[in-house]
């Protein structure tokens, strides 16, 4: 059995590899010292910064506001969609319908950024809508990338589960739109809500698509932090991940106890 | 039939709007002729922006590079997947749940909060010189950040989760009598995992090399902020021409061409996905 | 007094042809199996029959009167799946419960009727399992249970007994009639197996490419088999090819002569296994010649493989009371009873 322990030698350097960096960026948060990853003594001082930084904490509130409107949007459209693709059957343009949704999924973000851009550009040339680009622009784009992520979720969800219950509730006597409510959408549910959660961090994540469709209004924090970044290394960043790996922690508590698989 | 369209229409309408109209102005643009106005391009069927990328090898040089830093973190990431993968998938079943969360967890805690902390641990007052200094390893600061060992390291930890989701689903599923039946016929372990393991599990292989190549090769953000300034991606290339050189059939050509490019690998990945 | 009828059904999936214009009728109570192979068709009939699918001609008279237009909610039919589709998001007395629930049934009545409907199938106190929790055969009773608490006058079945192990299958199939008289529904079954369909029905259609290829009680379908699928098909017989001449039978294959009752037209003979007779010689129609090829022990007979004179492969049935069955190699004679020769027209 020396090939199981040079394997699972291989995964704790994996591991710690992923693990490290991120474990020293939420410890040297609770560092005095100015310079990041220096040791001064343990302080909340930055965490005290952090709260003060007006222009972090309003993206952080922009970010939040835009990820939960988007992932809401993106879970309407998404599920709609996965639902569409799992139990429609064939039905005119599928596969075009398939590859539009999907595409967010395959394309280079930089790609996608620039191309909404434009078309939020074009639009308010023909139309006057959006008038400018800010938050709202960066809510249908993320969306759009969010409802990409839902669908595959929803759909793969529908095609574990067998086709047969629909037709069982409609041959007990539910009309289809009934048989949706008592057993489809409970079906989804679970999806729903894991769909939810991954277009809600994948809206609080992104820079670059956001970068592209934002202006002046719509600085979300990865924009902040990116800005940030681009100067240097500060501790209120450190901070910042401690608060954010803490917190996700506890959603991802949340998500696993809707994802615990119920049905064998 | 008719709560068939109601479903249906408004998640045409939006991915006709937001998907597909958005790529067809992409390649209007991408034809268009630049123009000092607002916005600084004027439609026509120039193809200017094409003739420049094809002119000068600074662009030719981003796709080249792009492609290469994508292929050298995809293969990495396959080489450092690939082992642990494996371990998971052998390991006992609620050791799985927690070795897989374990895995997925960093990608959680925020793209940006990774590169950041690799940041603080690479660059000059960074905690690795910190630690050799120190340690009198090194007597000054070794240049660590902003070279394209960072700019891997930083693509490798970002990418390297999706990699091994695939393979793990993969050897997961492999059934354990294959590997035996190679045995009972002969063969020592590392046979069988050459002759039987690897071959099952090729595809499984492709897609993850795809999944992580096919993003890599359009990354923007870890090559601006870890690689060396000389490390001009297609990425951050396409960055320039649009932010700094507001030069939007540029901006729109190199994206049409990189698009063009990844073309084959997202048809082979989708094929990969699709099999059963 | 006719239930249901189907009346040249016939249904389409792209370029194949599922179902040829059947005609079938299926009466007030009766068992009926419908039994064919893959791509036969029965699954499709059993869909279009539930409202699932529709025919592309042809049409389907409940009581007389056209039910194309009536959806599946509204169809006094109830189906047990093949994969059961129980609802997983629910425990088995809300599974139980569905159908009651969407027809308006008050609570306390519907709470009644799945008691009782529960016990029926064996199944008391198991109301608040989910189905997960629960075995095959278990599963198998929620899906029954919540098809009959509807108290449907057809029940469609496809494969009920096709998930269950051997044991429990046959033990199942008892119970399975037994809710049939006590109901006295009428129960359609779909199903690949001949002796399931055999043992169960009281009626069973042998379908076979689309259509009806022949309907009938079990006994006079197995005895009397009207083409050489339907011999074939039902407990394989022996099926040879040759031509009727002047009232018997002339099989070039077998190099044997059959007599009996063989009208014109006849194109092959079937002979059942069980039917003939090991002896020592041979001598005129219905006796033939043969090497023992191979013998497999089957508890109450052993089967004999017979390379018969012609050519052809005998397959014969040598009860354990008639002593050792000949050895391997031997050459043997064999006959049999002019009135077990079953002429086939096609």
């Amino acid at each position: 059995m020396r090939r199981g322990r040079a394997l699972r030698i291989l995964l704790a350097v994996g591991l710690g590899f992923l693990w490290a960096p991120i474990l020293l960026l939420v410890g040297y948060a609770f560092s005095a010292d100015r310079i990041p990853f220096q040791w001064g003594g343990f302080s909340l001082r930055w965490f005290a910064a952090l709260a003060a930084n007006d222009r972090l904490v309003e993206a952080a509130i922009l970010s939040v506001r835009i990820a939960a409107g988007a992932a809401t949007l993106a879970v309407l459209l998404g599920g709609a969609a996965g639902w569409a693709l799992a139990r429609f059957g064939p039905f005119r343009g599928r596969a075009l319908f398939g590859a539009l949704i999907g595409a967010p999924l395959v394309l280079p973000e930089v790609v996608t950024g620039l191309s909404l851009l434009l078309l939020f550009v074009a639009l308010e040339g023909a139309t006057g809508w959006p008038a400018g680009r800010g938050a709202t622009t960066v809510l249908l784009a993320h969306a759009t990338l969010g409802a990409a992520f839902v669908a595959v979720v929803v759909q793969a969800r529908l095609a574990g589960s067998d086709r047969s219950l629909e037709e069982a509730a409609m041959d007990l006597g539910a009309t289809p739109f009934v048989a949706f409510r008592t057993v489809t959408l409970p079906l989804m549910a679970p999806a729903l809500a894991a769909g939810w959660l991954l277009a809600f961090t994948l809206s609080l994540d992104d820079v670059v698509i956001a970068s592209f469709v934002s202006g002046p209004s719509g600085t979300t924090l990865p924009i902040a932090l990116f800005s940030m970044l681009r100067l240097g290394l500060t501790p209120e960043v450190n901070a910042l991940g401690a608060v954010i790996v803490l917190g996700v922690g506890g959603m991802l508590g949340l998500a696993a106890l809707l994802l615990r698989p119920r049905a064998g | 039939m008719k709560a068939r369209l109601a479903v249906l229409a408004p998640a045409w309408a939006w991915l006709l709007l937001f998907v597909a109209a958005p790529a067809g102005i992409l390649a209007a643009i991408a034809f268009a002729e630049a123009d000092p106005g607002i916005p600084p391009f004027r439609l026509a069927l120039s193809g200017i922006g094409f003739a420049t990328l094809a002119e000068d090898t600074y662009y030719l040089e981003a796709f080249g590079t792009a492609l290469r830093v994508a292929g050298i973190t995809a293969g990495l990431c396959l080489l450092l997947g690939y082992p642990m993968a494996m371990a998971i998938a052998r390991a006992r079943p609620g050791r799985r749940v927690l070795l897989l969360a374990l895995l997925m967890l960093p990608f959680w805690t925020g793209f940006l909060l990774r590169v950041g902390a690799w940041i603080g641990l690479l660059r000059d007052q960074g905690w690795i010189n910190g630690v050799l200094l120190a340690l009198g390893m090194t007597e000054a600061p070794l240049h660590l950040l902003y070279t394209e060992g960072a700019m891997l390291a930083g693509m490798v930890h970002a990418y390297l989760p999706f990699a091994v989701l695939p393979l793990f689903a993969a050897l997961v599923r492999l059934d354990p009598t294959l590997v035996e039946a190679a045995e009972d016929l002969g063969a020592r372990p590392a046979v069988a995992f050459l002759t039987v393991t690897l071959p099952v599990t090729a595809p499984a292989a492709a897609a993850a090399f795809l999944l992580v190549f096919i993003p890599a090769a359009g990354e923007f953000v870890i090559p601006e902020l870890m690689g060396p300034p000389e490390a001009q991606l297609v990425g951050r290339v396409l960055w320039q021409e649009f932010f700094q050189n507001r030069d939007w059939p540029v901006a729109a050509a190199l994206a049409v061409v990189l698009l063009v490019l990844l073309l084959a690998p997202i048809r082979l990945f989708q094929r990969l996905e699709a099999r059963p | 007094m006719s239930l249901l009828r189907a009346d040249g059904v016939t249904k389409r999936f792209g370029a194949t042809l599922a179902l040829d214009a059947l005609d079938l009728e299926i009466a007030e109570g009766e068992f009926f199996a419908l039994l064919g192979g893959s791509g036969s068709g029965k699954s499709t009939l059993l869909r279009i029959i539930a409202g699932f699918e529709a025919p592309d001609a042809g049409r389907l008279l409940l009581d007389g009167r056209d039910i194309a237009a009536v959806p599946p909610w509204a169809r006094p039919f109830n189906m047990m799946f093949q994969s059961y589709a129980l609802f997983p998001h629910m425990s088995v007395a809300d599974n139980v419960a569905y159908g009651l629930r969407r027809a308006g049934v008050n609570r306390a009545e519907a709470a009644r009727r799945v008691a009782a409907t529960l016990a029926m199938v064996g199944l008391e106190g198991f109301g608040a399992r989910r189905p997960h929790q629960l075995s095959g055969g278990q599963r198998q009773r929620v899906a029954l249970a919540r098809s009959l608490v509807m108290r449907p006058r057809l029940l469609l079945l496809d494969e009920p007994l096709g998930a269950l192990d051997a044991a429990l299958r046959e033990r199942t199939g008892f119970e399975l009639r037994a809710l049939q008289r006590e109901t006295g529904a009428a129960f359609v079954m779909v199903t690949h197996d001949q002796e399931e369909a055999l043992a169960l029905a009281d009626r069973v259609a042998l379908l076979d490419g689309g259509r009806v290829a022949q309907v009938g009680a079990p006994r006079a379908i197995y005895e009397r088999p009207a083409s050489r699928f339907a011999a074939r098909f039902l407990g394989a017989a022996n099926v040879l090819e040759g031509r009727a001449l002047a009232g018997t039978f002339e099989s070039a294959e077998a190099g044997v002569t059959f007599a009996g009752t063989i009208p014109e037209g006849t194109v092959a003979v079937a002979l059942r296994p069980e039917r003939i007779a090991v002896t020592a010689g041979a001598e005129g129609p219905n006796t033939a010649l043969g090497v023992v090829e191979d013998v497999a022990f089957r508890g109450d007979d052993s089967l004999l493989l017979v390379r018969l004179t012609g050519g052809a492969l005998l397959r014969v049935a040598h009860a354990e009371e008639d002593g050792a069955p000949p050895p391997r190699g031997a050459a043997i004679g064999l006959a049999w009873e002019a009135g077990d020769v079953v002429a086939l027209p096609a």
